[in-house]
């Protein structure tokens, strides 16, 4: 697993109060996980801090699962 | 129209000397202090550094971790003490009709932890506002009731009032008001506070408010003593459970008071400073005497609002020598504030909670520290010094004021 899979599992779990079992790539935020729309936008906040980068909204929308999150993190983050 | 009768039935309480009413009940009577050094936050930078906090309390016992994250402390203080007072009133929540139990709950500040933390946090950043969405809803005051109201699907009437100090009175009047008029079944009422932090302390220490004792904590609360010096800020909750008098009686419930009147005014006076002669004190309690029809002299006790400052204690024991006359001095009077601080917005609800304690036993807790009385201040009242007191109580007095000049006043009586 890449170094920021493991960051965006870690807060998954910290913020949503999930197993790391649970956490796998095709579990949708809020169908798996139990997030709210209040949870969701906590997490995308959670993600732009850790990885200090800024998540446009219309792109912030395309992040509904565990995968989407870690692939769009692998792609913008660090540039 | 008739109105109906209102009694209590519940009763929970988490407060410096007790976290939940059997014990805070035990220390009160027992004339413990709650005071210590602030374990909070680091206060060695602030004029005073001891508070009444709340000990040993481990919230995800009550709250699991992940709901309690997104509340502030007052909100998780506000759930902790309303589960016990559900639990005592033997409410079954399937029986009960919960589209008419409301929630009114009292709460001077909110979510001020929350507040600091969060502005804390972005000014140590760019600029760039990346606020945590949870921020609002921790924060603001009404989410305490809100929270009640979902933990326990009561659909009935639902907000939080805000008279600083006097903020958990208020509310039990307005309940009071809404099951009299048939408007509710029954009501969660109660307050909490969560402002031992570092704009509680620092703030009520700019204007002069808190005592700065910190050589003796646990005597710096010594509300008509002579070398007293400001109050000592508390925190916790109270919370009550008020209930239409037939359908208590209907479901068999035990029964420890009926609330006979409440009473309000206003000083216009001051911001913080009390009126000099305590006339919205006078004035409020008149109203509360009135309203629950009663003559002065049935009154046996009176919870003051007693904070231990310079300004406030003389005006209020004045407003209480003009309205009760020579009946003051066969009062017994005391603040228990000496033992658990100052609660601000639920400062009303602990001390209701007190009053009815003392009802129920017969007991009336001292004001403690009174180790010289203040020469302004008659000596020919009973302040209940030191130690409590035994004697024969129907009916009793609780006082709450608030910054901005608000006096609210509650009567409990025994019920015949």
């Amino acid at each position: 697993m890449s170094e920021i899979a493991q960051k965006v599992k870690n807060i998954i779990v910290e913020k949503l109060g999930v197993e790391e079992s649970e956490v796998t790539p095709e579990a949708s935020f809020t169908n798996d996980l139990g997030a709210d729309s209040l949870d969701t936008v906590e997490l995308i906040m959670e993600f732009e801090k850790e990885f200090n980068i800024s998540i446009p909204d219309d792109q912030a929308e395309n992040i509904g699962t565990v995968g989407q999150a870690i692939s769009y993190l692998e792609e913008n983050a660090g540039k | 129209m008739t109105l109906k009768r209102v009694v209590v039935t519940g009763l929970g309480a988490l407060t410096p000397i007790g976290n939940d009413v059997p014990t805070f009940w035990n220390n009160l009577s027992a004339g413990v202090s709650g005071a210590g050094p602030i374990t909070k936050f680091d206060a060695s930078k602030f004029r005073t550094r001891f508070a009444c906090e709340v000990k040993g309390l481990d919230v995800t016992q009550f709250i699991p971790r992940q709901e309690a994250r997104k509340m502030d402390a007052f909100t998780h203080y506000a759930l902790i003490a309303t589960d016990e007072a559900i639990k005592d009133s033997g409410m079954d929540l399937e029986k009960v009709d919960r589209n008419k139990v409301g929630v009114i709950w009292g709460s001077g500040i909110g979510g001020l932890k929350s507040f600091e933390d969060e502005m804390i946090d972005y000014a140590k950043g760019d600029g760039t506002p990346r606020i945590n969405p949870f921020f609002i809803v921790r924060m603001i005051a009404d989410s305490a009731s809100g929270q009640i109201s979902m933990r326990y699907g009561f659909r009935g009437p639902n907000y939080v009032t805000v008279s600083a100090c006097a903020s958990t009175n208020n509310g039990i009047i307005d309940a009071f008001n809404y099951i009299r008029l048939g408007r509710m079944i029954m009501c969660v009422v109660g307050g909490s506070e969560a402002a031992v932090t570092r704009a509680g302390i620092g703030g009520f220490n700019a204007n002069r408010a808190l005592s700065e004792r910190n050589d003796s904590p646990e005597t710096a609360s010594r509300p008509y003593d002579k070398e007293r010096d400001g109050f000592v800020m508390g925190e916790g909750a109270g919370s009550l459970i008020l209930e239409e008098y037939e359908h208590a009686k209907a479901r068999g419930a035990k029964i420890y008071a009926e609330l006979i009147g409440g009473g309000m005014s206003s000083d216009a006076y001051h911001i913080t400073a009390p009126h000099p002669e305590g006339l919205g004190a006078y004035l409020a309690m008149k109203d509360a005497l009135d309203d629950a029809g009663i003559d002065p002299s049935e009154i046996d006790y009176i919870n003051t609002h007693g904070t231990s400052t310079p300004v406030g204690d003389p005006q209020e024991l004045k407003a209480i020598h003009q309205l009760f006359g020579d009946h003051s001095f066969k009062i017994n009077i005391s603040s228990t504030k000496s033992m658990t601080g100052h609660l601000l917005g639920a400062a009303g609800a602990v001390e209701a909670i007190a009053s009815i304690k003392a009802l129920e036993n017969q007991i009336v807790p001292p004001t403690i520290n009174l180790f010289n009385v203040d020469e302004e201040i008659d000596s020919r009242f009973n302040l209940t010094p030191l130690k409590a007191q035994t004697r024969s109580l129907t009916t009793v007095m609780s006082n709450a004021f608030g910054f901005g000049g608000h006096n609210a006043i509650v009567i409990f009586r025994k019920l015949s």
